[in-house]
Formats: structure tokens, C-alpha cells, sequence
């Protein structure tokens, strides 16, 4: 992809519609970047974002073509119009970088995460959160007389809905992978 | 044909395949194989340096003054680390080089053995790309892929980390090819956004070419290009640091370096243009000034290499990635076929408004009394220097800004200097460099004491290959320019801002087998120089200048374009308390 098809006018579709540039105000942005799956190239990417003040959100990151040996790592960042843009053009120039999308720009996209949830509890409590679970369609993934293991799949927000309601049911541990996503459609 | 060969050999063959006819390098423990390979061949020159960063900084200057990539070869460890600072400055300065590193055998690594460290990992933010070469079978294609990087889209250097096992075991060695690797930025420019700014360049009333080392390392033949466009449209060309003798110092349309000690004409014509004409260039702080206030009426094209460039600091109208030289190809072409036009009564207008700039000569001295100016003696050294084959290397500091005032630039690839990295020890050593690619010509480095000070061990490496290296050192026992700042800025105390103990540099050139020269009467100056052009072997100038000099114009930090110093009367609390956190 390259950064700098800014054509006049264009629309919401593409890439580089008419959001100013260089507007202050910080914008949440889900990056897609295809890198060969090298020694280091995780470090490159990293260092980029640390190097250079940027910030980083959640990362997700594992090898999606075994022949071509390219992983996808998906970065959620913030930044303004600028700093968006920058951040783009610095993972464009890293040499083990392929692709650079930016879902969150070029068109719908589907964001999930997966996360587990330890809660322990009785009685009532425990009962409520089993009923909730039910509600978030989370699973049981393991059990004792005391306590469950949730896993749950969803968008960032609902995993974070999740949280807020198991954490006055006893949540005892959180781990979430960070954020995937693909662009919709074909 | 697959040959096999120790991992050693290839390095040598990939390096002759390459096209390396001189490696600049320092033997240890860890890079032994490949130096009992150098020895048994005759196709690649070794220099030995006297210090890793030397190395670097020489294969640096080879490169710039060449065109070719410069090729170092260091050991493990602290061959590496030392080898850091000038990865840095080839980085900043988008300098083609191709650094060999040994490393302690793959078993040992992470064991914190003898002389290891995480090479590939320190030198991560500071190459273009990196490797750490694990099997003796792709070692051979590594390099090849190595030059590939260095040298395509915006050069760099490159770092290649061999580990001692690997430079022993035998592989297959495949030969170079033309690259396959997915890394192939792009050359051409979008020729929508070229006829964009080629309806631009025929209406603009005040435009003006703002030209940088992008056009030096798009090779000559950009540079041949930038004079076409210049000449035919007739609109002023002013460059940064970076970009000097890309346009002749002496063409019709140059109006002098622009930035933070430019001269006054480019400043203010970049200030008031209407159309700017960005020729990999980068909006370095050094050439703005204070954003807000950059240029503020003027429609700004910006031609780069690197996407990153564009909108990082200065927002551009007409952005066009590509090749300096394939863009200015385009634009040459469509410009000639849309009839060659240009609004000729503004342009004059404009160019009437830039002669006004001119005549207030911003660059003017009085050399009165016995003590020699230091822009005396860069005008002097200019004159005597002028018509020879001459190439020019810098430190940094005071010196560097006089040198690129004083001195005129006719063709690219003639002027060596640390611009972004602002290296300090870089001159000497890139002097060395430079001098390898060219052998009969006059190689000067203008330096400062401190800055020379810095790599002086290099004298050494001079003497014993028999480069005939000029250093002209303008001596004023001070750290020119952190004095210079101290005076405008902290209140005239002069923290640690000169050294005492300074030695006699004549006697130090001697101590090397060097010729030194000692001058500071403005009478013997041109005597002095002269005699040091004509001596057949590297020379130690030590020419005493003002101690208190200040170097101008300046355009103070935090300052706009139109916000000028010219001299010392201009100087009193200039920088407000804003400015003074810029450095």
C-alpha cells in the first residue's frame, strides 16, 4: 500500500479521504501489517512505536501463511490525523514489512478479541454470574465448586461490558489476546 | 554454477561480485577467518583504521564522495558498539553503507561470552535493515541482499552480524543476481501529481527550488536534470546542507544555502514564495525554523524517495513520491510538451525583490589586524582551492556553517558532511574515505580542534596508506558553537565550552611522520595554504583564528525565517525562554 495516493475528493472508501491532516484530535486506529516472519521483526515494529513516541493500544501477532512465512500483526493505536499517517508511513519503510492497512479507514472491518475470566464465588453470586455469562455467550472452559473459567469472544467493548459485571461477582484474573480484524466483504 | 566454500570466502566473493574494491576495517577474535581471507587475495584494498568509528565514518565519505556503497568489516562486541555512532550518522544522513560484524559462534550465543553482544539488537533503530546470519548457505545471498537495500529507494546503511562458526563452515555460494526480495520502493512519480506541479511552476509568481541531499543521492544524473529545470524555468535554487553542489555555487539562479545559518536572500525568499519546490529535502528543524511561521504564503511540492517524509513535518500541497532524478525526468517532459511556459514579468518582479536581499551582503567581513578570521580563511582556502579536483569534508560546529558559506560547490559528491547526526570526529576519518576513492584529487577537511580531536588516532591510518589528506583546522581553543549559544543564550558563562591542554599540532603531526603548519599571521595565510596544497602527503593546518567569533547570519531557535541575525549589534536577549529548550 502505498501512503501517498492522496487524491482530492476522494471518498469515504478510501484511505486518504478528507480528514485534515493536521487536526489535533486523536483518533483510534486498527493497523493490519503483513511482515516476514523473521528473527527481530517483532522488535522492528515495536521499536518503531517506542522510538518514535507512539502509542500502542493492544498487539496481536502470529505467523498466517506458513509457506510464505508472512505473520499478521495487528496493532490498535492512537494518535492524531498526523501521527496516524506517520506511523503508516515509518511500518511502510520497515523492510521486512510487506502490507499496511489501515482497517479502521479502508472501509467496514470486524474486530475481535478473545479474553478468559477467572471468577470465584458462591451462592447467589455465583449463580449470577454463570446467568450472565449465559447472556454474553461466554464458555466454561474449566470449573471447580468455587470458582469458573469464562472464555469470551468479542469486540474490545464487550469484552471490557464483560469485565465491569464479573468484577462485583468475584473476578479473581483477566487474560485477553488484544484485538484481530479483518476488513469486511471481499 | 554453485560453488562450495567456507562461510569466510563468500564474504570475500560476495564482496568482489559486489563490485567492493576497498573495505575499511579493524581485525579481532571474531572476524579472524575472513581477515586470513583478505589476506590471501588481491582484488579488495584493506585500509586499517585506528578506531570502529573511524571505519565507519571513512566508509562513509567513500560512499558520498563515489557513489558506490562503503563497505566496513569489524569484529564482535566492541568492534561493533563502536562501530554505533556512525551506523547512526549514515542513517540520519541516508548514506549507502554495507557494515560486516563478527560474532561469537552461533553455540555461544546469548552465554555472554567473550566479547559478545547483542549486535542485531543494538543496532536495530540505528541501520535501514539488519541481519544476524544463522547457516553458512545463505550467507553468500544476505550480502547480495545487503547492497540491494542499502542502495535502493532512500539509501542507508545496512548491518550484517556473521558469527564465527559460520565464517568456518563450508556452504554453497550463490552468485549475485538482480534482486528478488519484495523490497522495491517506488521510483516513479505519480504523473498526475507532477502535471499538478507542473500547472503550478507556470503561473507561480515567486517560486523558488528548495533542493537537499536527495538530489546528491539520486546519483549525477539527477543533479544534471535539476540544472536543465533550473535554467530553462529561471527561478532561484537555494539547497540545504545536505544538498550542496547539486546546483553550481556559480549557476546564474543559486541564491545560497538556506537555514538556520543560511544566508539571508534564501531565507527570506523561502520565507515570502508562493511556490516551494521541495527536492528530497526533509523540512529538517534546521532549515523551518519555527513551524507556524514556515513559509507561510506559499504552495509547497514536496518530491521525496521516502513516503515518511512527506506530511511529517510541514504539510505538503503536492506530494510526490519517487526518484528525484525519474520525477525531474517527468516533470522536465510534461513541462517542454505544455509549451514551456512561465509568468516571466512575476518571476522577474520576484527576482528584482531577492537582489534586494542580496545587497545586504550578509555574508560580509573586515579581516583587520593580525588575528585571522576564520571567514578569512575559508575565503582564502576557497580561492587557492578552487580550481583544483577538489573534494571537501567537515567536523561539526562553527567551522562546518563557514565552510558551507565560504566555500562554492560546482558538482555533487564534493562536499562530505555530518548533517543530521552532526558528528562531531566525522571529518577526519570521511576524509580518508574520500581520499581512497580519489586518489590524485585534493581532499580537505575543514575542521575545528574539538572535532578533530575527536578521531585524531586516524593520522595513523593516513601516514601508513599514504593519503594525502588536508586537515585545516581553524584553532580557536574554543567549542565555537556551544560558546556561541552560551553567549546568546546562557548568560555569557562559558561552561566547559574550551579545552585546556590543547596540543601543539604541529609537533602531533610530526609525532605521526605528518607535516604540520602552524599559521596566524593574515600575511603568511595564502603562503601557508599554498604549502600545504603542495605537499605530497597528509598535512596538520593548524591556523589560529578569533577566539570570540560568532558564526552569522542565525536564525535563532523558535524563530521565523524573516526573524534574522545578521550580526553581533542583533544579538541581545534574542532567544526567549521558549526558544531556548530548542537546541
Amino acid at each position: 500500500m502505498s501512503a501517498l495516493k492522496i487524491k482530492k475528493g476522494s471518498t469515504s472508501h478510501s484511505a486518504y479521504n478528507l480528514r485534515p491532516t493536521f487536526s489535533d484530535v486523536e483518533e483510534r486506529h486498527t493497523l493490519a501489517v503483513l511482515v516476514e516472519n523473521e528473527p527481530g521483526v517483532l522488535a522492528r515494529v515495536i521499536g518503531l512505536f517506542s522510538g518514535r513516541g507512539y502509542n500502542i493500544e493492544s498487539l496481536t501477532v502470529a505467523e498466517v501463511d506458513h509457506t510464505g512465512h508472512l505473520s499478521r500483526i495487528t496493532i490498535v493505536t492512537a494518535g492524531t490525523p498526523q501521527v496516524i499517517e506517520q506511523i503508516k508511513a515509518q511500518l511502510g519503510r520497515i523492510v521486512s514489512v510487506h502490507e499496511v492497512h489501515d482497517l479502521t479507514v479502508e472501509g467496514p472491518s470486524v474486530e475481535r478479541e478473545l479474553a478468559m475470566f477467572k471468577v470465584a464465588g458462591q451462592g447467589d453470586k455465583r449463580v449470577e454470574a454463570l446467568r450472565l455469562a449465559d447472556i454474553f455467550r461466554a464458555n466454561v472452559v474449566d470449573s471447580t465448586l468455587e470458582s469458573f473459567v469464562f472464555e469470551i469472544t468479542g469486540a474490545p467493548d464487550k469484552i471490557d461490558a464483560f469485565a465491569d459485571l464479573m468484577r462485583p461477582l468475584g473476578l479473581v484474573e483477566v487474560a485477553r489476546t488484544g484485538v484481530a480484524a479483518l476488513p469486511r466483504g471481499d | 554454477m554453485t560453488r562450495q566454500m567456507t562461510g569466510a570466502k563468500m564474504v570475500v566473493q560476495a564482496l568482489i561480485d559486489q563490485g567492493v574494491d576497498t573495505v575499511f576495517g579493524y581485525p579481532g577474535g571474531a572476524v579472524l577467518p575472513i581477515y586470513d581471507e583478505i589476506f590471501q587475495q588481491n582484488s579488495i584494498k584493506h585500509i586499517l583504521v585506528r578506531h570502529e568509528q573511524g571505519a565507519v565514518h571513512a566508509a562513509e565519505g567513500y560512499a558520498r564522495a563515489t557513489g558506490k556503497p562503503g563497505v566496513c568489516l569489524v569484529t564482535s562486541g566492541p568492534g561493533a558498539t563502536n562501530a554505533v555512532t556512525g551506523l547512526t550518522d549514515a542513517l540520519m544522513d541516508s548514506i549507502p553503507i554495507v557494515v560486516l560484524t563478527g560474532q561469537v559462534p552461533t553455540f555461544m550465543i546469548g552465554s555472554d561470552a567473550f566479547q559478545e553482544a547483542d549486535t542485531v539488537g543494538i543496532t536495530r533503530p540505528c541501520t535501514k535493515h539488519n541481519w544476524l546470519v544463522k547457516e553458512t548457505d545463505r550467507l553468500s545471498g544476505t550480502i547480495h541482499e545487503a547492497f540491494h537495500v542499502a542502495t535502493a529507494g532512500r539509501p542507508g546503511p545496512v548491518l550484517i552480524d556473521i558469527p564465527k562458526d559460520v565464517q568456518f563452515a563450508t556452504g554453497t555460494y550463490q552468485p549475485a543476481k538482480p534482486s528478488t526480495s519484495h523490497y522495491q520502493p517506488q521510483v516513479k512519480g505519480d504523473m498526475e501529481a507532477i502535471t499538478e506541479l507542473v500547472a503550478a511552476i507556470e503561473t507561480a509568481k515567486r517560486p523558488i527550488f528548495y533542493t537537499g541531499g536527495g538530489v546528491i543521492n539520486s546519483g549525477p544524473g539527477a543533479s544534471q536534470l535539476l540544472r536543465e529545470l533550473v535554467d530553462a524555468t529561471g527561478f532561484p535554487i537555494t539547497s540545504t546542507l545536505m544538498g550542496l553542489g547539486c546546483y553550481p555555487a556559480s549557476g546564474k539562479h543559486w541564491i545560497g544555502m538556506l537555514g538556520m545559518h543560511g544566508l539571508y536572500e534564501a531565507n527570506m525568499a523561502m520565507h515570502d514564495c508562493d511556490l516551494m519546490i521541495n527536492i528530497g529535502a526533509r523540512f529538517d528543524d534546521r532549515i523551518t525554523g519555527r513551524i507556524d511561521a514556515f513559509s507561510p504564503k506559499s504552495k509547497k511540492a514536496h518530491i521525496d524517495i521516502d513516503p515518511s517524509s512527506i506530511n511529517k513535518v510541514i504539510k505538503a500541497d503536492i506530494p510526490i513520491v519517487g526518484d528525484v532524478g525519474h520525477v525531474l525526468e517527468d516533470i522536465l517532459k510534461v513541462w517542454k510538451s505544455r509549451g514551456r511556459k512561465t509568468n516571466q514579468s512575476a518571476v522577474a518582479q520576484w527576482w528584482s525583490k531577492i537582489e534586494e536581499w542580496k545587497s545586504v551582503d550578509c555574508l560580509k567581513f573586515e579581516q583587520k589586524g593580525k588575528t585571522i578570521k576564520p571567514q578569512h580563511a575559508l575565503a582564502r582556502l576557497e580561492a587557492l582551492t578552487k580550481d583544483h579536483d577538489r573534494y571537501i569534508c567537515t567536523e561539526v560546529g562553527q567551522h562546518q556553517m563557514w565552510a558551507a558559506q565560504y566555500l562554492g560547490f560546482e558538482d555533487p559528491n564534493r562536499w562530505m558532511t555530518s548533517g543530521g547526526l552532526g558528528t562531531m570526529g566525522y571529518g577526519f576519518p570521511a576524509s580518508i574515505g574520500v581520499q581512497m576513492g580519489h586518489p590524485e584529487a585534493l581532499v580537505i577537511n575543514v575542521a575545528g580542534e574539538a572535532s578533530w580531536l575527536m578521531n585524531m588516532q586516524e593520522l595513523g591510518t593516513a601516514m601508513q596508506f599514504n593519503l594525502p589528506v588536508k586537515q585545516f583546522i581553524l584553532n580557536n581553543e574554543r567549542l565555537g558553537m556551544v560558546r556561541q549559544w552560551q553567549e546568546l543564550l546562557h548568560g555569557e558563562r562559558y561552561s566547559h565550552s574550551w579545552s585546556e591542554s590543547l596540543p601543539d599540532f604541529v609537533k602531533l603531526a610530526e609525532a605521526f611522520g605528518a607535516k604540520g603548519i602552524l599559521c596566524s599571521d593574515p600575511d603568511d595565510l595564502d603562503d601557508a595554504i599554498m604549502e600545504m596544497i603542495n605537499h605530497d602527503g597528509p598535512v596538520l593546518f593548524d591556523c589560529l583564528v578569533e577566539k570570540h567569533e560568532n558564526c552569522f547570519p542565525m536564525i535563532p531557535s523558535g524563530k521565523a525565517h524573516n526573524e534574522m541575525l545578521l550580526g553581533e549589534a542583533e544579538t541581545q536577549g534574542v532567544i526567549d525562554a521558549k526558544g531556548s529548550v530548542l537546541v
